[in-house]
């Protein structure tokens, strides 16, 4: 007797944006969750709704995230209408701006090679000077000598988005059950699969692993490869201030509620998810150079999140042979995805078969050839 | 609501343009709630009345404009004779 016709691993936004789209299609769906205590990149993270910067090496990332950007609209507003929670999703286009004429060309190199790769679909971008951006945000300071400006680029409040995904899962009918962290997944004879949590076990006739880092673990349980290792990232927050920054940056937003977030950390193998003073004084310091009035704000919170990174920082998408029925998917933008990952793939996964569009996302790219 | 131990000197300051008084040893937050001033400030985001609650520097609930600068917590804050003490009414400007 299956409890349920697919379990989704993960209640972060990966998993419930999955989920959702699961349980829309009329699948019965339960998400197995950890407690308060997990690495929760979906309670850490930065918030962009982003395309400029994404797909490089990889063209086919740079259209899955471009079909995402352009269904969050219609998501964010379906996501209201079921919930009554706004997501304060804003798609106005977002700047990558540049604190030095090296950085500016470091950053037009970069999106000339993007656009260069075989088979990319242009996107549409330009690189402006320093009194075009002041038009647009006035709140720029002397030292920014230009930036990328991306017309699809947006933000959202990710914590209501979190909430929203939550409520609209479980009022499609899925069932949530948080302190309950997977064991072990086994694979049934004739189909299915057994979870053994530490609360219970569960039968599910398919199994979703949408569990971040923890796929990790999880994925070599079902004939799947999820290699991910932890890439930590820090974040300040500010008080509120009444709108002055009107759009997004990659390192600097401000979000819909006031508080300035900026972000522009990377360090590998990180121990833990503390914060630390020199790369926190270094953020605050770029950051100030682009915006000066950020000067005068005070920082109410700092943290750290942990990404979730494969080997070439793309996500992973992958159906098991091995065991028919078990699927996983793991990225680092789970927020600029979640459009994607509940209208696109979920509709996949309750069919039975990951379409030809997300074949290059297998981990099967990772295998090296045996040498001779 | 709340009544005073004991009467230190008294520190004139103004709130609200009003002259007003409290007590030396007072923070901010201590002496508007001795006035009477229970909900200082209106929340940043749907304009909430809210006033000080935890009175050691944590919840951000008795946020003020002291001396122009908006935002201060004022349970952190020593009363100063003279200071100017404002409500902080929704997000600060920059």
């Amino acid at each position: 007797m299956r409890d349920f016709d697919a379990a989704v691993i993960g209640g972060g936004v990966v998993g419930l944006s999955i989920a959702r789209g699961l349980a829309g299609q009329g699948l019965r769906c339960v998400i197995l969750d950890e407690g308060d205590i997990a690495a929760r990149a979906s309670r850490a993270n930065f918030a962009l709704v982003w395309v400029q910067s994404k797909g490089m090496g990889l063209a086919p990332y740079g259209h899955w995230t471009q079909r995402s950007a352009a269904a969050w609209g219609a998501f964010a507003e379906d996501l209201r209408a079921e919930t009554g929670i706004a997501t304060g999703l804003r798609q106005n286009g977002g700047y990558a701006l540049a604190l030095s004429e090296d950085e500016l060309d470091a950053r037009r190199a970069a999106m000339m090679r993007l656009h260069n790769q075989p088979g990319w679909d242009a996107i549409p971008w330009e690189v402006q000077d320093h009194a075009t951006i002041a038009r647009a945000m006035p709140a720029i300071g002397p030292r920014v000598v230009g930036g990328v400006f991306c017309p699809l680029d947006g933000d959202v409040n990710s914590l209501r988005l979190f909430r929203a995904l939550h409520a609209s899962t479980v009022s499609r009918g899925a069932t949530y059950l948080p302190d309950h962290p997977v064991q072990t997944i086994i694979p049934q004879p004739g189909g299915g699969f057994l979870i053994r949590t530490a609360a219970r076990d569960i039968a599910a006739a398919r199994v979703v692993l949408a569990a971040g880092l923890g796929n990790a673990r999880l994925a070599p349980m079902v004939g799947l490869a999820a290699p991910v290792r932890p890439q930590r990232g820090q974040i300040l927050v500010t008080e509120k201030a009444a709108p002055f920054l009107h759009h997004a940056t990659i390192t600097v937003r401000q979000t819909d509620e006031g508080g300035v977030m900026i972000g522009d950390s990377k360090e590998e193998a990180p121990p833990d998810t503390r914060t630390g003073p020199g790369i926190i004084a270094v953020m605050a310091q770029r950051a100030q150079a682009m915006f000066p009035v950020l000067g005068s704000l005070n920082v109410v919170r700092t943290w750290a999140g942990l990404r979730v990174m494969s080997p070439d920082g793309f996500p992973i998408y992958d159906q098991s042979v091995a065991t028919p029925g078990a699927f996983v998917a793991t990225c680092h933008s789970g927020v600029t995805l979640a459009a994607a990952h509940a209208e696109l793939l979920a509709p996949m996964i309750a069919a039975g078969r990951l379409d030809a569009p997300l074949a290059p996302f297998s981990a099967r790219r990772f295998d090296v050839p045996q040498a001779a | 609501m709340f009544r005073r131990l004991r009467d230190d000197p008294p520190i004139a300051f103004t709130f609200e343009g009003a002259v007003v008084q409290g007590r030396a040893g007072d923070s901010v937050a201590a002496a508007l709630l001795a006035l009477g001033v229970r909900a200082p400030r209106d929340t940043a985001v749907s304009g909430t009345p809210r006033g000080p609650y935890c009175m050691m520097g944590v919840c951000f609930d008795c946020l003020v404009e002291i001396d122009g600068i908006a935002n201060r917590q004022s349970c952190m804050v020593p009363l100063a004779p003279g200071m100017v003490v404002r409500r902080q009414r929704g997000k600060r400007d920059v």
